[in-house]
């Protein structure tokens, strides 16, 4: 039995019957990370040891009938934003690089009580601001498709390792398209919930009214899997929803007949890669063949999506990682006169550049002067951009476009160019602006054999709905299978 | 010239909830340091703040006691500033949305004069925690059990004119918020803290001066003592040709002077945004009739009251209606022994002076109402005269919770003695041993009376009855 081959659920399936244990679930994923994590860095912090103890506790738990749930046994890796407790938890920064939670995040007690094993924490952009995996300070994850490619940002590190079989399902965080856009670059599937459906407690804060926290797998049933055991309302976190939620796994429908599919006209302009357009544009077509209705539709203000998106990210970003000042935790400078000193020396050489950047952007655009001009008019867009999806899901139950312009940029390319970088988020930032439900799928690979993600955006709480159009899209097509094997 | 003081306050008072305001952590007063604290007050990575509502119930009745209009959309704003007391480099404040705007509070102050004082917002905030500089002077320390505990800051008009109207206005609060039971309003115990803003000008100018803030202000004594200092300090500096600077001046109290912090000018621009944690909050109208139906009666209808039921001096009425407890302490006293006169003299001569004394404040008095009603009957009765009174007073309001009162008079044998012949043959007995005395009353000086009764008491050692002695006496000086 190949477990590295196998999706989350069959391998709980197969624990279950007692054809293999957690033990051996743990062994084998480990035994590819010994073998590729070298080449790939999609770890920031691994423990064999604990991972198999906890296995072992799992094991019997399960024997014992305690543990009954789909991921019960099955190995998951964190994105390293998420607090777990006694783990080190850095945010891929040097502010953080030896930091220690005291507390999980409810995510991760969530996944401990459904006997989930935590094998790993997985790189990421520093503070989860970048597109690419390269702002890390532990190194940029390669992408195991090309490794001279970048595994995408800010979740890299959870799509490589799916990519490359380090881990079958991951844990990851959506800003601004920092699930879904790396998943498109490593071939794997992504999937960023409704806002206010995971609870953010224990998630170290980028833009508290977009971040959520979401799943890369390598397919959509094992994404619901997933998000059946993450999501819920959770009283430490005032923004999350007070609703009972059914089970996606057990309701995951494959039918989607009558299905009204919208593709934004703006989304197929000048900037759009041919390859990538014209993999989606199949997909349309094999959704139509499903008996889906897709129709192109007009989307005008994503002209404003970027500018909208970037000043209230840094905006409440500059505000949230104010609380990393060398007094209480984390990087301390060991030069410095005096208090003001303390804080200019902790914060230049513990931040990198990026987060530098935007917590300069973020301090300018709430500064006394400019706050009108820039931070109210921006949620004044927000507001609007709300309302034209409303409008939009009035007629369609769905939207397809990319996850991302073009295929993976190389290692290199990004930085240098970083307003470039920025409006490559084009695709994915109006789903957190509007707290959308957003799924990330294969849908094809370009001339040099790299993945190309289409996107699929539901209304709010429509989660569902676009689970089963991907799951009914996985059921025809095998994009997603086809493993990078390297 | 002659110049007018202008003033405004911003007073921070602490809600007495049991827990803080954005967290489950205790609000309790000291401990050892960094241990009522969590995750969320201490403001590690990842944690959220969640609004308790218990917070937002005191502060509503705040609200309504000081005549506010209240808000009924709310919203949570950051403050942004570094500051190793503030953890989170932000304070989660309210600046666009406060509960509550545009109420009053009338004062009288000492001199008699009555005064409306307009307030312009309340709003709710968290405290910060508390900074420790070692001694010597290498470290600062941190403790942040403070942190979190809940704030609402009053922010008055510039309609204060003297120091004594500032008084009477913290005093006013202090006794409103223990009547409803949100604050015990302790300055030295930091529930209750002023920032007095200062400026002057020439009296029968309606422009504003330039206004200072002064800070560190820690008792009223010290609030009087830096109005003084300031306002001299600001007409001098015009008097001379200067010009006062905008400024934040911190008071030392030793020193008697106040020191610039910093200037207003390179004010800090804290950045305020609305707090994306935390959902906007509905007040509603049911919680606004239920709070202004359930208010308690303030200390200005008790002292209505105890005029015209009791027929108390307005003095008298005003001291016990100051504080919730002793107003209590005489409510239910006179309610047992019907007999407000008597539970005034003993409130206002023996508690107050014991209070002053022995530094006991009004909430740790221990003496039960029973007990007290017990001996006001006994002391209204004759069974014991007011000097002995005095004596059994203090052993009852000091003693403790078993203290009996019967047990206590028998033992000591402290009943009046009324006895006319015993008493006759004190008199008697004095007058022999005074001889010289005697001869002064037989040659017209009747002041030596005072002195007869005086020794007669103390040979009964004080427990005869009084008007008995004085009788006694008067009937034996006739005979002389």
């Amino acid at each position: 039995m190949n477990i590295t081959n196998m999706t989350a659920v069959e391998i709980g399936a197969e624990i279950k019957k007692g054809s293999i244990t957690a033990v051996d679930a743990v062994n084998a994923f480990y035994h590819v990370i010994e073998t590729k994590e070298s080449l790939i860095n999609a770890f920031i912090t691994l423990d064999k040891k604990a991972a198999l103890k906890r296995a072992e506790e799992v094991q019997s738990q399960i024997e014992s009938g305690k543990l009954t749930g789909a991921l019960a046994g099955v190995p998951i890796a964190i994105k390293d934003n998420i607090c777990t407790k006694d783990i080190k938890t850095t945010c891929a920064s040097k502010m953080l690089k030896d930091y220690i939670p005291v507390y999980n995040a409810t995510v991760v007690e969530k996944l401990e009580q459904a006997g989930a094993i935590i094998i790993g924490k997985l790189n990421m952009d520093e503070f989860a601001m970048g597109s690419t995996g390269e702002t890390s300070y532990f190194g940029a994850t390669k992408n195991p498709w090309d490794l001279k490619r970048v595994a995408g940002g800010s979740s890299s590190g959870a799509a490589a390792a799916i990519a490359a079989n380090e881990a079958p399902i991951s844990l990851g965080s959506d800003t601004g398209g920092s699930i879904r856009q790396p998943a498109a670059y490593c071939g794997v599937t992504g999937f960023k919930p409704t806002y206010g459906t995971v609870s953010r407690y224990g998630l170290i804060a980028y833009a508290s009214s977009l971040d959520q926290i979401g799943t890369i797998a390598n397919d959509v049933k094992d994404c619901a899997a997933v998000m059946d055991v993450i999501r819920g309302n959770d009283k430490l976190d005032s923004t999350s929803l007070n609703m009972n939620y059914e089970s996606l796994l057990e309701s995951l429908n494959s039918d989607i007949k009558g299905m009204k599919i919208g593709l934004p006209n703006q989304c197929f302009d000048n900037g759009l890669n041919e390859e990538v357009k014209k993999s989606i544009l199949t997909m349309a077509d094999k959704l139509e063949s499903l008996g889906a209705v897709v129709e192109y539709i007009e989307m005008p203000f994503l002209d404003y999506v970027i500018s909208t998106y970037y000043i209230i990210a840094c905006a409440e970003a500059s505000s949230n990682l104010s609380r990393f000042d060398g007094v209480k935790y984390g990087f301390r400078a060991e030069n410095f006169d005096g208090l003001a000193d303390m804080y200019n020396e902790t914060r230049s050489q513990g931040f990198g550049d990026e987060v530098k950047k935007r917590i300069l952007l973020g301090t300018f655009v709430l500064s006394s002067g400019y706050y009108d001009a820039y931070y109210r008019k921006a949620l004044q867009v927000k507001s609007l951009i709300k309302k034209n999806f409303d409008e939009i899901f009035k007629t369609y139950d769905a939207i397809l476009c990319p996850s991302a312009p073009t295929t993976a940029p190389k290692i290199g390319d990004s930085l240098s160019d970083p307003l470039q970088m920025y409006l490559s988020d084009i695709y994915t930032v109006s789903g957190n602006l509007a707290g959308l439900p957003g799924l990330s799928i294969p849908c094809g690979f370009d001339s040099e054999g790299m993945p190309i993600g289409a996107q699929i955006i539901g209304a709010p709480l429509e989660d569902k709905k676009i689970l089963d159009i991907g799951y009914a899209y996985q059921q025809i097509t095998d994009f997603h299978k086809r493993g990078c094997n390297r | 010239m002659n110049y007018e003081i202008v003033m405004g306050l911003e007073v921070h008072v602490e809600l007495a909830t049991k827990t803080k305001i954005f967290c489950s952590c205790t609000t309790e007063f000291g401990g050892a340091p960094n241990t009522h604290c969590c995750p969320v007050c201490t403001g590690m990575p990842g944690t959220l703040p969640v609004f308790n509502k218990k917070v937002l119930e005191y502060a509503v009745k705040a609200g309504v006691a000081l005549n506010c209009d209240i808000t009924r959309y709310n919203k949570f704003d950051r403050k942004n500033y570094f500051y190793p007391d503030l953890p989170k480099a932000y304070q989660i404040s309210q600046l666009y949305l406060p509960f509550a705007r545009n109420g009053k509070v009338d004062i009288t102050t000492e001199s008699g004069e009555n005064k409306s004082i307009r307030i312009h917002e309340i709003h709710m905030e968290e405290d910060a925690g508390k900074l420790i500089h070692s001694p010597n002077g290498d470290a600062t320390l941190t403790d942040y059990n403070r942190c979190g505990v809940p704030l609402i800051e009053i922010v008055s008009m510039p309609d204060f004119r003297s120091a004594d109207e500032v008084i009477a206005y913290l005093e006013k609060l202090k006794t409103t918020f223990e009547y409803l039971g949100i604050s015990d309003c302790k300055m030295q115990e930091g529930s209750m803290r002023a920032d007095v803003n200062l400026s002057v000008r020439p009296l029968g100018s309606d422009k504003l001066g330039t206004r200072t803030e002064m800070k560190n202000l820690n008792s009223f004594k010290a609030i009087e003592r830096a109005i003084g200092f300031e306002s001299a300090r600001q007409i001098d500096l015009i008097e001379n040709g200067g010009v006062v600077v905008q400024e934040t001046r911190r008071w030392d109290d030793n020193k008697g002077k106040s020191f610039s912090m910093r200037s207003k000018e390179d004010a800090q621009d804290y950045r305020y945004f609305p707090e994306p944690d935390i959902p906007p909050i509905i007040i509603s109208d049911d919680l606004i009739s239920s709070i202004k139906n359930d208010q308690p009666e303030f200390a200005s209808n008790k002292v209505e009251r105890y005029i015209n039921d009791f027929g108390l001096p307005k003095a008298d009425a005003q001291i016990i209606a100051s504080s919730k407890y002793i107003a209590k302490i005489f409510e239910e006293t006179t309610a047992i022994c019907n007999n407000p006169k008597e539970v005034r003299y003993w409130i206002i001569n023996q508690i107050m002076h014991f209070m002053n004394d022995k530094g006991i404040l009004p909430e740790d008095i221990k003496l039960s109402a029973h007990k007290f009603a017990q001996f006001v009957d006994i002391v209204s009765s004759d069974r014991i005269n007011r000097q002995t009174g005095r004596l059994v007073f203090e052993a009852m309001f000091l003693g403790s919770d078993d203290f009996d009162l019967e047990k206590y008079i028998k033992e000591n044998r402290l009943e009046q003695v009324d006895d006319t012949d015993a008493i006759r043959e004190a008199v008697l007995g004095v007058f022999s041993e005074n001889p010289k005395t005697v001869e002064q009353y037989k040659n017209g000086q009747t002041k030596v009376v005072g002195f007869f009764v005086g020794q007669v008491m103390k040979a009964m050692r004080g427990k005869a009855k009084p008007d008995t002695v004085n009788k006694i006496v008067a009937e034996e000086l006739l005979k002389l």
